[in-house]
Protein backbone atom coordinates (compact mmCIF):
# COMPACT_ATOMS: atom_id res chain seq x y z
CA UNK A 1 0.00 0.00 0.00
CA UNK A 2 2.81 2.38 0.96
CA UNK A 3 4.57 1.22 -2.19
CA UNK A 4 1.57 2.21 -4.27
CA UNK A 5 1.51 5.58 -2.53
CA UNK A 6 5.19 6.11 -3.26
CA UNK A 7 4.84 5.22 -6.93
CA UNK A 8 1.86 7.54 -7.39
CA UNK A 9 3.61 10.32 -5.52
CA UNK A 10 6.86 10.04 -7.45
CA UNK A 11 5.17 9.80 -10.81
CA UNK A 12 3.04 12.82 -10.24
CA UNK A 13 5.74 14.86 -8.55
CA UNK A 14 8.01 14.77 -11.56
CA UNK A 15 5.27 16.19 -13.76
CA UNK A 16 6.85 18.80 -15.96
CA UNK A 17 5.63 22.32 -15.52
CA UNK A 18 5.70 24.28 -12.32
CA UNK A 19 2.28 24.22 -10.65
CA UNK A 20 3.13 27.29 -8.57
CA UNK A 21 3.77 29.31 -11.69
CA UNK A 22 0.62 27.94 -13.26
CA UNK A 23 -1.52 29.25 -10.41
CA UNK A 24 0.23 32.57 -10.27
CA UNK A 25 -0.34 33.16 -13.95
CA UNK A 26 2.14 34.28 -16.60
CA UNK A 27 2.51 37.86 -15.33
CA UNK A 28 3.23 37.09 -11.68
CA UNK A 29 6.52 38.18 -10.19
CA UNK A 30 9.15 35.74 -9.04
CA UNK A 31 8.32 36.51 -5.35
CA UNK A 32 4.66 35.67 -5.87
CA UNK A 33 5.56 32.34 -7.38
CA UNK A 34 7.90 31.60 -4.46
CA UNK A 35 5.16 32.47 -1.96
CA UNK A 36 2.69 30.17 -3.59
CA UNK A 37 5.28 27.43 -3.67
CA UNK A 38 5.78 27.83 0.09
CA UNK A 39 2.05 27.82 0.62
CA UNK A 40 1.74 24.50 -1.23
CA UNK A 41 4.71 23.06 0.65
CA UNK A 42 6.62 22.49 -2.59
CA UNK A 43 9.80 24.10 -1.28
CA UNK A 44 10.55 21.30 1.18
CA UNK A 45 12.73 18.29 0.32
CA UNK A 46 11.05 15.45 -1.51
CA UNK A 47 11.05 12.92 1.33
CA UNK A 48 9.40 15.38 3.73
CA UNK A 49 6.79 16.11 1.10
CA UNK A 50 6.21 12.37 0.80
CA UNK A 51 5.83 11.82 4.55
CA UNK A 52 3.41 14.71 4.78
CA UNK A 53 1.53 13.28 1.86
CA UNK A 54 1.18 9.81 3.37
CA UNK A 55 0.08 11.32 6.67
CA UNK A 56 -2.62 13.39 5.08
CA UNK A 57 -3.83 10.54 2.83
CA UNK A 58 -4.47 8.42 5.91
CA UNK A 59 -6.54 11.27 7.28
CA UNK A 60 -8.56 11.19 4.07
CA UNK A 61 -7.02 14.45 2.94
CA UNK A 62 -5.76 14.33 -0.65
CA UNK A 63 -4.81 17.99 -0.79
CA UNK A 64 -6.46 20.80 -2.68
CA UNK A 65 -7.22 20.93 -6.36
CA UNK A 66 -5.20 23.61 -8.10
CA UNK A 67 -7.86 24.31 -10.68
CA UNK A 68 -10.93 24.37 -8.48
CA UNK A 69 -9.33 25.37 -5.17
CA UNK A 70 -11.54 22.82 -3.40
CA UNK A 71 -10.32 19.73 -1.54
CA UNK A 72 -9.50 16.93 -3.96
CA UNK A 73 -11.54 14.46 -1.98
CA UNK A 74 -14.66 16.61 -2.48
CA UNK A 75 -14.11 16.70 -6.23
CA UNK A 76 -13.63 12.95 -6.31
CA UNK A 77 -16.66 12.22 -4.17
CA UNK A 78 -18.82 14.51 -6.30
CA UNK A 79 -17.90 12.57 -9.46
CA UNK A 80 -17.60 9.13 -7.92
CA UNK A 81 -21.30 8.12 -7.98
CA UNK A 82 -21.26 8.44 -11.77
CA UNK A 83 -18.27 6.17 -12.14
CA UNK A 84 -19.69 3.62 -9.73
CA UNK A 85 -22.99 3.66 -11.57
CA UNK A 86 -21.22 3.13 -14.88
CA UNK A 87 -18.92 0.42 -13.53
CA UNK A 88 -21.70 -1.52 -11.82
CA UNK A 89 -23.94 -1.31 -14.87
CA UNK A 90 -21.11 -2.48 -17.13
CA UNK A 91 -20.13 -5.33 -14.84
CA UNK A 92 -23.77 -6.40 -14.53
CA UNK A 93 -24.24 -6.43 -18.30
CA UNK A 94 -20.95 -8.27 -18.79
CA UNK A 95 -21.81 -10.95 -16.24
CA UNK A 96 -25.38 -11.31 -17.46
CA UNK A 97 -24.15 -11.95 -20.99
CA UNK A 98 -20.81 -13.66 -20.45
CA UNK A 99 -21.83 -16.30 -17.92
CA UNK A 100 -24.62 -17.92 -19.96
CA UNK A 101 -22.55 -17.69 -23.13
CA UNK A 102 -19.53 -19.20 -21.42
CA UNK A 103 -21.49 -22.03 -19.83
CA UNK A 104 -23.24 -22.78 -23.08
CA UNK A 105 -20.07 -22.95 -25.10
CA UNK A 106 -18.47 -25.14 -22.44
CA UNK A 107 -21.32 -27.64 -22.56
CA UNK A 108 -21.64 -27.68 -26.33
CA UNK A 109 -18.11 -26.86 -27.47
CA UNK A 110 -18.59 -27.92 -31.08
CA UNK A 111 -21.84 -26.20 -31.93
CA UNK A 112 -21.87 -23.34 -34.39
CA UNK A 113 -23.05 -20.91 -31.74
CA UNK A 114 -20.07 -21.78 -29.54
CA UNK A 115 -17.67 -21.12 -32.35
CA UNK A 116 -19.39 -17.84 -32.95
CA UNK A 117 -19.12 -16.98 -29.25
CA UNK A 118 -15.40 -17.64 -29.10
CA UNK A 119 -14.84 -15.62 -32.26
CA UNK A 120 -16.74 -12.73 -30.70
CA UNK A 121 -14.74 -12.90 -27.50
CA UNK A 122 -11.51 -12.87 -29.48
CA UNK A 123 -12.74 -9.82 -31.40
CA UNK A 124 -13.60 -8.16 -28.12
CA UNK A 125 -10.02 -8.51 -26.94
CA UNK A 126 -8.70 -6.80 -30.07
CA UNK A 127 -11.16 -3.93 -30.46
CA UNK A 128 -9.96 -0.45 -29.60
CA UNK A 129 -12.61 0.55 -27.08
CA UNK A 130 -12.56 4.27 -27.88
CA UNK A 131 -13.20 3.45 -31.52
CA UNK A 132 -15.99 1.06 -30.67
CA UNK A 133 -17.55 3.79 -28.55
CA UNK A 134 -17.46 6.21 -31.46
CA UNK A 135 -18.99 3.64 -33.81
CA UNK A 136 -21.78 2.94 -31.32
CA UNK A 137 -22.46 6.66 -31.01
CA UNK A 138 -22.57 6.92 -34.77
CA UNK A 139 -25.06 4.07 -35.15
CA UNK A 140 -27.36 4.69 -32.19
CA UNK A 141 -27.20 8.45 -31.80
CA UNK A 142 -26.39 9.93 -35.15
CA UNK A 143 -28.13 7.50 -37.50
CA UNK A 144 -30.91 5.85 -35.51
CA UNK A 145 -31.32 8.74 -33.06
CA UNK A 146 -32.36 6.33 -30.30
CA UNK A 147 -29.92 7.33 -27.65
CA UNK A 148 -28.13 10.50 -26.55
CA UNK A 149 -24.47 10.60 -27.60
CA UNK A 150 -22.91 12.12 -24.52
CA UNK A 151 -23.42 13.45 -21.03
CA UNK A 152 -25.41 12.01 -18.16
CA UNK A 153 -28.94 12.46 -16.96
CA UNK A 154 -31.51 9.87 -17.82
CA UNK A 155 -31.10 6.09 -17.96
CA UNK A 156 -30.77 6.44 -21.70
CA UNK A 157 -27.44 8.20 -21.23
CA UNK A 158 -26.16 5.17 -19.38
CA UNK A 159 -26.85 2.57 -22.06
CA UNK A 160 -24.09 3.28 -24.58
CA UNK A 161 -21.21 3.85 -22.13
CA UNK A 162 -22.09 0.83 -20.01
CA UNK A 163 -22.43 -1.47 -23.04
CA UNK A 164 -19.12 -0.26 -24.42
CA UNK A 165 -17.42 -0.95 -21.13
CA UNK A 166 -19.19 -4.30 -20.79
CA UNK A 167 -17.92 -5.41 -24.20
CA UNK A 168 -14.39 -4.74 -23.01
CA UNK A 169 -14.89 -7.12 -20.10
CA UNK A 170 -16.97 -9.76 -21.83
CA UNK A 171 -14.31 -11.38 -23.97
CA UNK A 172 -12.14 -12.48 -21.09
CA UNK A 173 -15.05 -13.32 -18.85
CA UNK A 174 -16.66 -15.58 -21.44
CA UNK A 175 -13.42 -17.38 -22.11
CA UNK A 176 -12.62 -17.96 -18.45
CA UNK A 177 -16.17 -19.12 -17.75
CA UNK A 178 -15.93 -21.55 -20.62
CA UNK A 179 -12.62 -23.06 -19.59
CA UNK A 180 -13.40 -23.28 -15.90
CA UNK A 181 -16.78 -24.88 -16.51
CA UNK A 182 -15.15 -27.37 -18.84
CA UNK A 183 -12.53 -28.16 -16.25
CA UNK A 184 -15.06 -28.50 -13.46
CA UNK A 185 -17.25 -30.75 -15.60
CA UNK A 186 -14.40 -33.20 -16.12
CA UNK A 187 -13.73 -33.64 -12.40
CA UNK A 188 -14.30 -36.95 -10.67
CA UNK A 189 -17.09 -35.84 -8.39
CA UNK A 190 -19.12 -34.78 -11.39
CA UNK A 191 -18.75 -38.19 -12.99
CA UNK A 192 -19.83 -39.70 -9.69
CA UNK A 193 -22.86 -37.45 -9.49
CA UNK A 194 -23.89 -38.34 -13.03
CA UNK A 195 -23.34 -42.03 -12.36
CA UNK A 196 -25.42 -41.73 -9.22
CA UNK A 197 -28.29 -40.75 -11.49
CA UNK A 198 -28.70 -37.11 -10.52
CA UNK A 199 -30.42 -35.19 -13.26
CA UNK A 200 -28.25 -32.98 -15.40
CA UNK A 201 -29.59 -29.66 -14.21
CA UNK A 202 -28.84 -30.52 -10.62
CA UNK A 203 -25.33 -31.71 -11.41
CA UNK A 204 -24.68 -28.54 -13.33
CA UNK A 205 -25.94 -26.25 -10.62
CA UNK A 206 -24.59 -27.99 -7.59
CA UNK A 207 -21.36 -29.59 -8.74
CA UNK A 208 -20.14 -27.86 -11.84
CA UNK A 209 -21.09 -24.21 -11.52
CA UNK A 210 -20.17 -23.98 -7.88
CA UNK A 211 -16.65 -25.26 -8.45
CA UNK A 212 -16.14 -23.17 -11.54
CA UNK A 213 -17.14 -19.97 -9.77
CA UNK A 214 -13.71 -19.59 -8.14
CA UNK A 215 -11.67 -18.68 -11.22
CA UNK A 216 -14.56 -16.64 -12.54
CA UNK A 217 -14.67 -14.52 -9.42
CA UNK A 218 -10.90 -14.13 -9.47
CA UNK A 219 -11.08 -12.78 -12.99
CA UNK A 220 -13.89 -10.45 -12.04
CA UNK A 221 -11.71 -9.09 -9.27
CA UNK A 222 -8.73 -8.66 -11.54
CA UNK A 223 -10.95 -7.09 -14.15
CA UNK A 224 -11.77 -4.22 -11.82
CA UNK A 225 -8.47 -2.86 -13.08
CA UNK A 226 -9.46 -2.93 -16.73
CA UNK A 227 -12.94 -1.81 -15.72
CA UNK A 228 -11.58 1.33 -14.10
CA UNK A 229 -9.01 1.86 -16.83
CA UNK A 230 -11.67 1.37 -19.50
CA UNK A 231 -13.89 3.76 -17.57
CA UNK A 232 -11.31 6.50 -18.09
CA UNK A 233 -11.55 6.06 -21.86
CA UNK A 234 -15.30 5.45 -22.01
CA UNK A 235 -16.06 8.44 -19.79
CA UNK A 236 -13.90 10.67 -21.94
CA UNK A 237 -15.56 9.60 -25.18
CA UNK A 238 -19.09 9.91 -23.82
CA UNK A 239 -18.32 12.99 -21.70
CA UNK A 240 -19.63 11.01 -18.75
CA UNK A 241 -18.95 13.11 -15.64
CA UNK A 242 -17.16 10.42 -13.61
CA UNK A 243 -13.69 10.40 -12.10
CA UNK A 244 -12.16 9.02 -15.31
CA UNK A 245 -12.94 12.07 -17.38
CA UNK A 246 -11.98 14.20 -14.38
CA UNK A 247 -8.58 12.51 -14.42
CA UNK A 248 -7.97 13.34 -18.06
CA UNK A 249 -9.09 16.94 -17.49
CA UNK A 250 -6.83 17.31 -14.49
CA UNK A 251 -3.84 15.98 -16.42
CA UNK A 252 -4.36 18.48 -19.20
CA UNK A 253 -4.62 21.26 -16.63
CA UNK A 254 -1.56 19.97 -14.73
CA UNK A 255 -3.73 19.92 -11.64
CA UNK A 256 -1.45 17.37 -10.10
CA UNK A 257 -2.92 17.08 -6.59
CA UNK A 258 -6.20 16.21 -8.27
CA UNK A 259 -4.66 13.78 -10.78
CA UNK A 260 -2.57 12.20 -8.03
CA UNK A 261 -5.62 11.90 -5.80
CA UNK A 262 -7.72 10.26 -8.50
CA UNK A 263 -5.05 7.75 -9.49
CA UNK A 264 -4.41 6.90 -5.87
CA UNK A 265 -8.11 6.59 -5.25
CA UNK A 266 -8.55 4.19 -8.15
CA UNK A 267 -5.57 2.09 -7.10
CA UNK A 268 -6.86 1.87 -3.53
CA UNK A 269 -10.26 0.84 -4.85
CA UNK A 270 -8.58 -1.85 -6.93
CA UNK A 271 -6.61 -3.20 -3.97
CA UNK A 272 -9.63 -3.20 -1.68
CA UNK A 273 -11.84 -4.95 -4.22
CA UNK A 274 -9.24 -7.66 -4.63
CA UNK A 275 -9.04 -8.17 -0.87
CA UNK A 276 -12.81 -8.51 -0.91
CA UNK A 277 -12.53 -11.08 -3.71
CA UNK A 278 -10.14 -13.13 -1.59
CA UNK A 279 -12.68 -12.99 1.18
CA UNK A 280 -15.50 -14.12 -1.10
CA UNK A 281 -13.47 -17.23 -2.03
CA UNK A 282 -13.88 -18.41 1.52
CA UNK A 283 -17.64 -18.04 1.36
CA UNK A 284 -17.94 -19.99 -1.87
CA UNK A 285 -15.30 -22.64 -1.44
CA UNK A 286 -15.04 -24.21 2.00
CA UNK A 287 -11.64 -25.66 1.10
CA UNK A 288 -10.12 -22.20 1.07
CA UNK A 289 -11.27 -21.24 4.53
CA UNK A 290 -8.46 -23.04 6.31
CA UNK A 291 -5.81 -21.59 4.03
CA UNK A 292 -4.61 -18.02 3.98
CA UNK A 293 -4.45 -16.28 0.65
CA UNK A 294 -2.10 -13.50 -0.12
CA UNK B 1 33.67 -34.75 -11.30
CA UNK B 2 34.29 -37.08 -14.21
CA UNK B 3 30.83 -38.51 -13.78
CA UNK B 4 29.21 -35.11 -13.58
CA UNK B 5 31.00 -34.07 -16.75
CA UNK B 6 29.87 -37.05 -18.83
CA UNK B 7 26.40 -36.75 -17.42
CA UNK B 8 26.30 -33.10 -18.33
CA UNK B 9 27.47 -33.74 -21.87
CA UNK B 10 24.99 -36.55 -22.32
CA UNK B 11 22.11 -34.41 -21.24
CA UNK B 12 23.34 -31.57 -23.44
CA UNK B 13 23.28 -33.66 -26.60
CA UNK B 14 19.89 -35.02 -25.63
CA UNK B 15 18.56 -31.52 -25.22
CA UNK B 16 19.99 -30.51 -28.56
CA UNK B 17 18.25 -33.37 -30.32
CA UNK B 18 15.01 -32.60 -28.62
CA UNK B 19 15.30 -28.97 -29.58
CA UNK B 20 15.64 -29.60 -33.30
CA UNK B 21 12.79 -32.04 -33.10
CA UNK B 22 10.61 -29.57 -31.29
CA UNK B 23 11.45 -26.80 -33.72
CA UNK B 24 10.36 -28.98 -36.62
CA UNK B 25 7.13 -29.90 -34.87
CA UNK B 26 6.48 -26.26 -34.12
CA UNK B 27 6.80 -25.18 -37.72
CA UNK B 28 4.60 -28.06 -38.75
CA UNK B 29 1.91 -27.16 -36.22
CA UNK B 30 2.03 -23.53 -37.19
CA UNK B 31 1.67 -24.39 -40.84
CA UNK B 32 -1.45 -26.40 -40.12
CA UNK B 33 -3.13 -23.59 -38.15
CA UNK B 34 -4.54 -21.49 -40.94
CA UNK B 35 -5.67 -18.63 -38.70
CA UNK B 36 -2.23 -18.21 -37.18
CA UNK B 37 -0.63 -18.44 -40.59
CA UNK B 38 -2.99 -15.86 -42.08
CA UNK B 39 -2.27 -13.59 -39.12
CA UNK B 40 1.43 -13.97 -39.67
CA UNK B 41 1.02 -12.90 -43.30
CA UNK B 42 -1.11 -9.92 -42.28
CA UNK B 43 1.50 -8.85 -39.75
CA UNK B 44 4.26 -9.17 -42.32
CA UNK B 45 2.20 -7.15 -44.81
CA UNK B 46 1.54 -4.41 -42.25
CA UNK B 47 5.22 -4.25 -41.31
CA UNK B 48 6.18 -4.12 -44.97
CA UNK B 49 3.70 -1.30 -45.48
CA UNK B 50 5.22 0.71 -42.64
CA UNK B 51 8.73 0.09 -43.95
CA UNK B 52 7.76 1.15 -47.45
CA UNK B 53 6.62 4.49 -46.03
CA UNK B 54 10.26 5.34 -45.35
CA UNK B 55 10.91 5.52 -49.07
CA UNK B 56 7.51 6.00 -50.62
CA UNK B 57 4.03 7.24 -49.72
CA UNK B 58 1.44 8.15 -52.39
CA UNK B 59 1.18 11.71 -51.00
CA UNK B 60 3.02 13.71 -48.40
CA UNK B 61 1.32 12.61 -45.16
CA UNK B 62 1.77 16.08 -43.62
CA UNK B 63 0.65 18.22 -46.57
CA UNK B 64 -2.49 20.25 -45.80
CA UNK B 65 -4.94 20.93 -48.58
CA UNK B 66 -8.21 22.27 -47.23
CA UNK B 67 -9.73 22.34 -50.71
CA UNK B 68 -9.93 18.54 -50.67
CA UNK B 69 -10.61 18.09 -46.95
CA UNK B 70 -12.76 15.16 -45.77
CA UNK B 71 -13.25 13.50 -49.12
CA UNK B 72 -14.58 9.96 -49.10
CA UNK B 73 -12.43 7.19 -50.62
CA UNK B 74 -11.89 7.69 -54.33
CA UNK B 75 -9.51 6.57 -57.06
CA UNK B 76 -6.96 9.29 -56.41
CA UNK B 77 -7.24 8.89 -52.62
CA UNK B 78 -8.04 5.20 -52.00
CA UNK B 79 -8.85 5.74 -48.32
CA UNK B 80 -10.09 9.30 -48.65
CA UNK B 81 -8.71 12.45 -47.09
CA UNK B 82 -8.82 13.61 -43.48
CA UNK B 83 -10.04 16.77 -41.76
CA UNK B 84 -7.15 18.81 -43.20
CA UNK B 85 -7.14 17.25 -46.65
CA UNK B 86 -4.22 14.91 -46.00
CA UNK B 87 -4.25 11.56 -47.77
CA UNK B 88 -5.35 8.92 -45.26
CA UNK B 89 -3.58 6.01 -46.96
CA UNK B 90 -0.27 7.87 -46.78
CA UNK B 91 -0.91 8.72 -43.16
CA UNK B 92 -1.79 5.14 -42.26
CA UNK B 93 1.39 3.92 -43.94
CA UNK B 94 3.50 6.55 -42.24
CA UNK B 95 1.71 6.07 -38.92
CA UNK B 96 2.49 2.37 -38.91
CA UNK B 97 6.02 3.17 -37.84
CA UNK B 98 4.61 4.79 -34.69
CA UNK B 99 1.86 2.35 -33.81
CA UNK B 100 3.77 -0.82 -34.75
CA UNK B 101 7.22 0.49 -33.94
CA UNK B 102 6.33 1.79 -30.50
CA UNK B 103 4.51 -1.42 -29.64
CA UNK B 104 7.37 -3.57 -30.85
CA UNK B 105 10.08 -1.64 -29.04
CA UNK B 106 8.15 -1.44 -25.80
CA UNK B 107 7.11 -5.09 -25.86
CA UNK B 108 10.72 -6.13 -26.45
CA UNK B 109 11.96 -3.80 -23.75
CA UNK B 110 9.32 -5.00 -21.31
CA UNK B 111 10.24 -8.59 -22.11
CA UNK B 112 13.96 -7.96 -21.55
CA UNK B 113 13.41 -6.35 -18.16
CA UNK B 114 10.78 -8.85 -17.11
CA UNK B 115 12.75 -11.90 -18.21
CA UNK B 116 15.91 -10.72 -16.49
CA UNK B 117 14.05 -10.07 -13.25
CA UNK B 118 12.09 -13.32 -13.50
CA UNK B 119 15.21 -15.43 -14.03
CA UNK B 120 17.05 -13.70 -11.19
CA UNK B 121 14.10 -14.17 -8.85
CA UNK B 122 13.54 -17.79 -9.76
CA UNK B 123 17.20 -18.81 -9.85
CA UNK B 124 18.43 -17.16 -6.67
CA UNK B 125 15.24 -17.37 -4.64
CA UNK B 126 15.34 -16.06 -1.07
CA UNK B 127 15.69 -12.35 -0.55
CA UNK B 128 16.28 -11.50 -4.21
CA UNK B 129 13.06 -13.28 -5.03
CA UNK B 130 11.11 -11.50 -2.30
CA UNK B 131 12.29 -8.04 -3.31
CA UNK B 132 11.71 -8.55 -7.04
CA UNK B 133 8.33 -10.14 -6.59
CA UNK B 134 7.22 -7.40 -4.23
CA UNK B 135 8.08 -4.81 -6.88
CA UNK B 136 6.22 -6.88 -9.44
CA UNK B 137 3.18 -7.10 -7.18
CA UNK B 138 3.11 -3.36 -6.70
CA UNK B 139 3.33 -2.78 -10.44
CA UNK B 140 0.61 -5.35 -11.08
CA UNK B 141 -1.65 -3.57 -8.61
CA UNK B 142 -1.88 -0.69 -11.06
CA UNK B 143 -4.45 -0.96 -13.82
CA UNK B 144 -2.41 -0.95 -17.05
CA UNK B 145 -3.91 2.01 -18.82
CA UNK B 146 -3.94 4.05 -15.64
CA UNK B 147 -0.25 3.51 -15.01
CA UNK B 148 0.44 4.43 -18.61
CA UNK B 149 -1.68 7.59 -18.33
CA UNK B 150 0.07 8.58 -15.12
CA UNK B 151 3.52 8.00 -16.60
CA UNK B 152 2.81 9.88 -19.78
CA UNK B 153 1.33 12.72 -17.77
CA UNK B 154 4.44 12.77 -15.62
CA UNK B 155 7.19 12.39 -18.19
CA UNK B 156 5.45 14.38 -20.90
CA UNK B 157 3.91 13.46 -24.18
CA UNK B 158 5.96 11.82 -26.89
CA UNK B 159 7.29 8.65 -28.40
CA UNK B 160 9.85 8.01 -25.66
CA UNK B 161 7.47 8.35 -22.76
CA UNK B 162 4.97 6.18 -24.56
CA UNK B 163 7.56 3.43 -24.94
CA UNK B 164 8.55 3.85 -21.31
CA UNK B 165 4.94 3.68 -20.17
CA UNK B 166 4.05 0.57 -22.14
CA UNK B 167 7.19 -1.35 -21.28
CA UNK B 168 6.83 -0.55 -17.59
CA UNK B 169 3.24 -1.71 -17.58
CA UNK B 170 4.12 -5.00 -19.26
CA UNK B 171 7.31 -6.21 -17.60
CA UNK B 172 5.76 -7.54 -14.35
CA UNK B 173 3.80 -10.23 -16.14
CA UNK B 174 6.91 -11.59 -17.89
CA UNK B 175 8.74 -11.60 -14.58
CA UNK B 176 5.98 -13.67 -13.01
CA UNK B 177 5.71 -16.14 -15.88
CA UNK B 178 9.44 -16.62 -16.24
CA UNK B 179 9.96 -17.02 -12.51
CA UNK B 180 7.36 -19.78 -12.52
CA UNK B 181 9.08 -21.61 -15.37
CA UNK B 182 12.50 -21.21 -13.76
CA UNK B 183 11.26 -22.61 -10.47
CA UNK B 184 10.07 -25.68 -12.36
CA UNK B 185 13.37 -26.41 -14.04
CA UNK B 186 15.89 -25.15 -11.51
CA UNK B 187 16.01 -28.51 -9.74
CA UNK B 188 16.34 -30.61 -12.88
CA UNK B 189 19.33 -32.91 -13.16
CA UNK B 190 21.14 -31.07 -15.89
CA UNK B 191 21.12 -27.81 -13.97
CA UNK B 192 22.58 -29.60 -10.95
CA UNK B 193 25.13 -31.20 -13.25
CA UNK B 194 26.03 -27.82 -14.72
CA UNK B 195 26.50 -26.45 -11.23
CA UNK B 196 28.64 -29.44 -10.29
CA UNK B 197 31.08 -29.02 -13.16
CA UNK B 198 31.51 -25.44 -12.04
CA UNK B 199 29.65 -23.44 -14.67
CA UNK B 200 29.12 -19.86 -13.53
CA UNK B 201 25.63 -18.77 -12.55
CA UNK B 202 25.53 -16.36 -15.44
CA UNK B 203 26.36 -19.11 -17.92
CA UNK B 204 23.81 -21.47 -16.47
CA UNK B 205 21.13 -18.83 -16.68
CA UNK B 206 21.88 -17.81 -20.24
CA UNK B 207 22.61 -21.28 -21.57
CA UNK B 208 20.16 -23.49 -19.73
CA UNK B 209 17.50 -21.47 -18.00
CA UNK B 210 16.76 -18.85 -20.63
CA UNK B 211 16.10 -21.22 -23.56
CA UNK B 212 13.56 -23.07 -21.47
CA UNK B 213 11.57 -19.95 -20.86
CA UNK B 214 11.62 -18.83 -24.48
CA UNK B 215 8.34 -20.42 -25.54
CA UNK B 216 6.43 -18.77 -22.73
CA UNK B 217 8.03 -15.44 -23.54
CA UNK B 218 7.32 -15.54 -27.26
CA UNK B 219 3.66 -16.36 -26.79
CA UNK B 220 3.27 -13.62 -24.22
CA UNK B 221 5.05 -11.14 -26.49
CA UNK B 222 2.62 -11.83 -29.27
CA UNK B 223 -0.33 -11.17 -26.98
CA UNK B 224 1.32 -8.06 -25.66
CA UNK B 225 1.84 -6.74 -29.16
CA UNK B 226 -1.92 -6.95 -29.57
CA UNK B 227 -2.44 -5.21 -26.26
CA UNK B 228 0.14 -2.44 -26.65
CA UNK B 229 -1.21 -1.48 -30.05
CA UNK B 230 -4.52 -0.88 -28.30
CA UNK B 231 -2.78 0.93 -25.46
CA UNK B 232 -0.63 3.15 -27.66
CA UNK B 233 -3.57 4.12 -29.83
CA UNK B 234 -5.85 4.70 -26.83
CA UNK B 235 -3.31 7.10 -25.39
CA UNK B 236 -2.95 8.74 -28.78
CA UNK B 237 -6.71 9.13 -28.95
CA UNK B 238 -6.87 10.70 -25.48
CA UNK B 239 -4.20 13.17 -26.56
CA UNK B 240 -1.57 11.63 -24.31
CA UNK B 241 0.24 9.52 -26.91
CA UNK B 242 2.14 10.50 -30.02
CA UNK B 243 1.20 14.17 -30.53
CA UNK B 244 -0.33 15.41 -33.79
CA UNK B 245 0.43 16.05 -36.60
CA UNK B 246 2.29 12.73 -36.46
CA UNK B 247 -0.16 10.19 -37.85
CA UNK B 248 -0.16 7.55 -35.11
CA UNK B 249 -3.38 5.61 -35.74
CA UNK B 250 -5.01 6.48 -32.42
CA UNK B 251 -3.98 10.11 -32.77
CA UNK B 252 -5.62 10.13 -36.21
CA UNK B 253 -8.89 8.96 -34.67
CA UNK B 254 -8.64 11.62 -31.98
CA UNK B 255 -8.06 14.29 -34.62
CA UNK B 256 -10.90 13.25 -36.90
CA UNK B 257 -13.36 12.80 -34.06
CA UNK B 258 -15.02 16.19 -34.46
CA UNK B 259 -16.04 15.39 -38.03
CA UNK B 260 -17.03 11.85 -37.29
CA UNK B 261 -20.76 12.27 -37.83
CA UNK B 262 -20.49 13.90 -41.23
CA UNK B 263 -17.52 11.92 -42.60
CA UNK B 264 -17.10 8.72 -40.60
CA UNK B 265 -14.33 7.28 -42.77
CA UNK B 266 -11.75 9.57 -41.10
CA UNK B 267 -12.31 7.67 -37.86
CA UNK B 268 -13.39 4.28 -39.15
CA UNK B 269 -10.34 3.53 -41.31
CA UNK B 270 -7.56 3.97 -38.73
CA UNK B 271 -9.73 2.02 -36.29
CA UNK B 272 -9.99 -0.90 -38.70
CA UNK B 273 -6.21 -0.95 -39.00
CA UNK B 274 -5.79 -0.96 -35.22
CA UNK B 275 -8.36 -3.72 -34.88
CA UNK B 276 -6.89 -5.94 -37.58
CA UNK B 277 -3.35 -5.55 -36.31
CA UNK B 278 -4.30 -6.31 -32.74
CA UNK B 279 -6.47 -9.24 -33.83
CA UNK B 280 -3.66 -10.67 -35.93
CA UNK B 281 -1.24 -10.62 -33.01
CA UNK B 282 -3.81 -12.22 -30.72
CA UNK B 283 -4.51 -14.99 -33.24
CA UNK B 284 -0.81 -15.54 -33.80
CA UNK B 285 -0.37 -15.78 -30.03
CA UNK B 286 -3.14 -18.39 -29.87
CA UNK B 287 -1.54 -20.34 -32.69
CA UNK B 288 1.93 -20.24 -31.17
CA UNK B 289 0.60 -21.25 -27.79
CA UNK B 290 -1.12 -24.28 -29.15
CA UNK B 291 1.85 -25.19 -31.31
CA UNK B 292 4.42 -24.79 -28.56
CA UNK B 293 2.68 -26.57 -25.77
CA UNK B 294 -0.96 -27.37 -25.27
CA UNK B 295 -0.32 -27.47 -21.54
CA UNK B 296 0.40 -23.76 -21.55
CA UNK B 297 -3.23 -23.03 -22.23
CA UNK B 298 -4.11 -22.46 -18.63
CA UNK B 299 -0.96 -20.52 -17.86
CA UNK B 300 -1.04 -17.90 -20.56
CA UNK B 301 -3.87 -15.71 -21.49
CA UNK B 302 -4.53 -12.73 -23.58
CA UNK B 303 -3.85 -9.34 -21.99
Amino acid sequence: MIGALLVVFLIMRILPGDPARLIAGPEASWEDVENIRKMLGLDKPLYIQFIEYVKSVFKGDFGKSIKYGTPVIDEILARLPYTILLAVAAEAIAVALALPLGVYSALKPNSTLSRFISAISLFGASLPIFWLALILIYIFSAKLKWLPSFGAGSWKHLILPSFTLALLLMGNLTRITRSSVMEAASMNHVTTAVAKGLDNGKVLRRHVLRVSMIPIITIMGLQIGSLLGGAVITETVFAWPGIGSLLIDSIFYRDYPLAQGIILFIVLAFVIVNLAVDFIYGLIDPRVRSRTWS
Amino acid sequence: MELANTRYNNVLSQIKQEKTKRRRELLEALRKNKWALASLYIIIALCAMSLVSFIYTPYNPFQFNLAIARQPPSLSHPLGTDELGRDILSRIMYGGRYTLGISFISVTLGALIGVALGILAGYYGGKVDTVIMRIVDIMLAFPTILLAIALVAAVGQGVKSLILAISITTFPVYARLVRGTVLQIVNEDYITAAKLIGLSSYKIMVKHVLPNTMSVIIVQMSYYMGLSILLASALGFLGLGVPPPKPEWGTMIGGGRTYFFSTPHIVVIPGIFIFITSLAFNLLGDGLREALDPKLRGLLRRG
